[in-house]
């Protein structure tokens, strides 16, 4: 029996309004609101704090592949894949692989990701995406910014796998080459009417006959849409009921969000799905992708870390599109001073940066950041031992500092004592200067603090926990 | 080795502070050296040796050789963040204490107004730990966890602002000559919350220097020369934000280098009659008369609140010259500077801002995230 062994989801903090970016155009406001990755965030980001969730307290190391999928991977060349397994720390043994170029590429991972379980390994999916529309077009009012990840094993399913099914189809409706900067759409009803209409219904209409059965047998459906009206159109003549079968696409809340929108749509269904539903996920994108399952009993004793529906609900509105365009690079400022790396350094440190090992003094016991060669509290100079730190902590102390220049000032330091031992300094995201105080609860969580020498610098970033 | 009475300076001198946008750095430096130089009644061809003190402004003896024309001489630059300034005077005094030079110069200097860069940049070496952090930042967060450990707020800061503002207006030489307000200070456009623009010192241009001799040979040069009776340097680690035992509630490298003063001098802070502090930020200055010993742990606050750190206060003046945040702060040159100052004061020659009867002055000189402080104290017997 294969199937999805546990979830999780990522909707970035911050909302853009459709009505300002409407307002900076004098354009029609397409209305609601879009779920926006912050300037410290982007697809991999996106993706790996899902992924974190997903893997709960799972042990790493018995993940035997990961597949990253996005459209928008935050390098042309480079795996992120490899990124997601070092920062969960993974067995170096293990399969990873980038699905991209697709917007069915999340689905796509998913399906391999099953077909590999059967074979007895546990997988991680992940997907994440921050897709642009040109400014000053609808798109960039649809689009939205999100994460999933979903744990697909052989033991202990929540859904069990019934089937899947695939179309491939050439098609032409959206595309980005290598030198375009935004997404382009053919204009008009054209990539409803003879792609996304069309594969959909084609996919969940074979799917639905290879495994033997009708729309009415389905409890809930997570299929990918551009919006909720194009859902509708795509349905329309399946015999499905919108209202109490099919999952509503977030379209008002976090947008179309590229790869990652079945995830979290499928997390959204398995958040509040009964023991033996059967339940769908479908993608589109040069074809389509489905798959069917059946939830287990052990639904109803798990607890996700973070469901979509609260993460919907603690949102931070910008309402500046200056921000926005600062965050994209559409608008660029040269900053007074360059900011520097070196990929040597991030290889060197990777075990601190990335799955964020300390280390303990075997004669004093203080644990400490980074790994020092001699204790810095006791002096023992035999080596500190690697343990690997907590993810929550509290405030020390901090500051609120606006001469450090960053898109969305100020930039928060934040000392942060860690449950367990051992202090990190950090920047401190996702709150206003004026919600931080000495003492409020943290949670650490992965960000792309800069881009100096054309790299993504990545590390852990604190944000209020929960 | 105790240092004391074994060196004595003979000239002290100083350019003016400022945005000197008209002056390059040969210009300073040869203010300041002139200035020394005149002070001391010496010829630069006494000088037998020469320590430079400079952040970022050069990299070598040649900071000091090329413009004063000081060759084949050994001249050594020293660096020690923000304290680099009173370290190049501590290495030139153990020089001469040693024996190997009778009259050396310790010239301090920065040029940071040539580049546009706010304050002095972000720091860090590392692609993503600690990147960011500016120089209020690492204090700032000293004064949060200050404000939550004694339950005080920025009011308490602002008194040291008023109070080293007051004095500046004194200082021929300081960067800035005028009052504030509580009420410009408290609200002032955020720096690095708690610290307003006015909690913080300015980015200054300028040099100071002084002539430092053999204690024996010093009344040869001129009648009254100051003795050093002592010199501080302690190093402590320069990331303390990542250290789990930090306080932060204060810098025990400065009361580190304080004790080793004290100790050497043979005296305890009752024995001080002014003091010229590292106030780079105002929560800085509040933290150094704990650390210091002028008052107890917790009371610093206080210590300017209730006017006792004022010239005429009752207790130990501090930062008569108007401090780093009246006077100016360029890097290099703060630690000579501030014993130009003591020097000053033990001559009365200081003016206006001159402390009655100063016999013994204490000056601190503070780099990096509080992570080297190095104490001197001076006296005109």
């Amino acid at each position: 029996m294969v199937g999805i062994v546990s979830y999780g989801s990522y909707i970035p903090s911050y909302r853009l309004p459709r009505d300002v970016i409407a307002k900076e155009w004098d354009a029609p406001s397409l209305g609601g609101e879009r779920a926006l990755a912050s300037f410290d965030e982007d697809s991999l980001t996106l993706a790996m704090n899902a992924s974190i969730d997903a893997l709960g307290d799972r042990n790493p190391k018995e993940v035997a592949g990961i597949f990253f999928a996005s459209t928008t991977s935050p390098y042309r060349e480079k795996q992120a894949a490899a990124t997601v397994a070092t920062v969960l720390d993974t067995d170096k043994e293990l399969r990873t692989m980038d699905f991209t170029d697709s917007l069915r590429a999340g689905t796509s991972a998913l399906l391999t990701a099953l077909d590999l379980a059967k074979a007895g390994e546990l997988l991680l999916v992940c997907a994440g995406d921050a897709r642009m529309g040109e400014p000053d077009t609808l798109q960039e009012q649809n689009y939205g910014d999100a994460g999933g990840a979903l744990v697909i094993g052989s033991e202990n399913v929540l859904a069990e796998l019934v089937g899947s099914y695939t179309v491939s189809q050439e098609f032409l409706g959206t595309w980005r080459t290598e030198e375009q900067d935004y997404l382009k759409s053919f204009p008009g009803g054209f990539e409803n009417k003879f792609g996304y209409n069309r594969f959909i219904a084609e996919t969940v209409r074979g799917l639905l006959q290879k495994c033997h059965l009708e729309a009415k047998d389905i409890a809930n459906a997570a299929i990918a849409a551009p919006s909720q009206k194009a859902l509708r159109g795509a349905l329309r003549g399946l015999g499905f009921d919108m209202q109490s079968q099919v999952q509503e696409t977030f379209w008002n809340t976090v947008g179309d969000a590229g790869t990652a929108q079945p995830l979290v749509l499928l997390a959204a269904v398995l958040e509040r799905a009964q023991p033996g539903d059967l339940i769908l996920v479908a993608g589109y994108g040069d074809g389509g992708d489905a798959a069917l399952f059946r939830v287990t009993d052990r639904i109803a004793s798990f607890q996700v870390a973070r469901s979509v529906y609260s993460q919907i609900e603690v949102k931070r509105t910008l309402q500046s599109y200056g921000k926005y365009a600062r965050f994209r690079k559409l608008i660029r400022k040269d900053y007074a001073t360059e900011d520097e790396s070196t990929p040597v350094v991030l290889l060197r440190d990777q075990k601190q940066i990335l799955p964020l090992y300390g280390g303990k003094c075997p004669a004093c016991g203080v644990i400490q950041f980074p790994i020092h060669r001699i204790c810095t509290e006791c002096g023992h100079r035999d080596g500190l031992e690697e343990i690997k730190l907590s993810r929550r902590g509290t405030l020390f102390t901090f500051t609120n500092d606006y001469l450090t220049e960053t898109p969305d000032p100020p930039t928060t330091h934040a000392v942060v004592d860690l449950e367990g031992g051992g202090r990190v300094f950090v920047q401190l995201t996702d709150c206003e200067a004026e919600r931080v105080e000495i003492g409020m609860p943290l949670e650490l969580t992965f960000r792309k603090y800069h881009e100096g020498y054309g790299i993504k610098n990545y590390f852990w970033k604190a944000r209020p926990a929960e | 080795m105790n240092i004391r009475d074994k060196v004595a300076v003979i000239g002290a001198g100083c350019s003016k502070f400022g945005e000197n946008y008209n002056k390059s750095a040969e210009d300073m430096i040869v203010e300041a050296a002139l200035d020394a130089y005149t002070d001391a009644r010496i010829d630069p061809s006494q000088i037998q040796a020469a320590w430079v003190g400079t952040l970022s402004s050069a990299s070598a003896g040649n900071a000091l050789a090329d413009p004063l024309k000081l060759f084949n001489i050994p001249i050594t630059r020293v660096e020690n963040y923000c304290a680099s300034g009173m370290d190049a005077f501590r290495n030139a005094c153990m020089a001469v204490a040693s024996g190997m030079y009778d009259v050396v110069l310790a010239l301090g200097f920065e040029k940071l107004r040539d580049s546009g860069q706010r304050g002095l940049g972000t720091f860090g070496s590392h692609p993503v730990v600690g990147y960011g952090t500016t120089a209020p930042s690492l204090f700032a967060m000293a004064a949060n966890r200050y404000f939550e450990t004694y339950g005080i707020d920025k009011t308490a800061l602002a008194k040291v602002a008023i109070k080293n503002h007051h004095n500046g207006t004194m200082s021929p030489k300081a960067h800035f000559r005028m009052e504030v307000s509580e009420d410009q200070v408290v609200n002032a456009p955020l720096i690095c919350s708690p610290l307003g623009l006015l909690d913080c010192c300015p980015t200054t241009d300028g040099a100071a220097a002084v002539i430092i001799c053999k204690e024996e040979l010093a009344r040869s040069f001129r009648p009254d020369p100051v003795k050093v009776k002592g010199v501080g340097l302690s190093v402590t680690s320069g990331e303390p934000y990542m250290k789990p035992s930090f306080a932060y509630t204060g810098f025990p490298a400065t009361a580190q280098a304080a004790q080793s003063a004290y100790e050497q001098a043979g005296m305890t802070a009752r024995d001080i009659d002014l003091v010229e502090c590292h106030d780079c930020f105002t929560i800085t200055e509040i933290l150094n008369y704990e650390d210091l010993g002028l008052c107890e742990k917790g009371e610093g606050w206080r210590y300017v609140a209730e006017g006792r750190a004022n010239i005429d206060g009752g207790a130990v003046p501090v930062n008569p010259s108007g401090g780093l945040k009246s006077f100016g702060h360029p890097i290099g040159a703060t630690g000579i500077r501030m014993i130009y100052e003591v020097s000053q004061h033990l001559w009365e020659k200081a003016g206006d801002r001159q402390v009655k009867d100063a016999e013994v002055g204490l000056a601190h000189n503070l780099g990096g995230p509080g992570s080297v402080g190095c104490v001197t104290i001076l006296a005109n017997s």
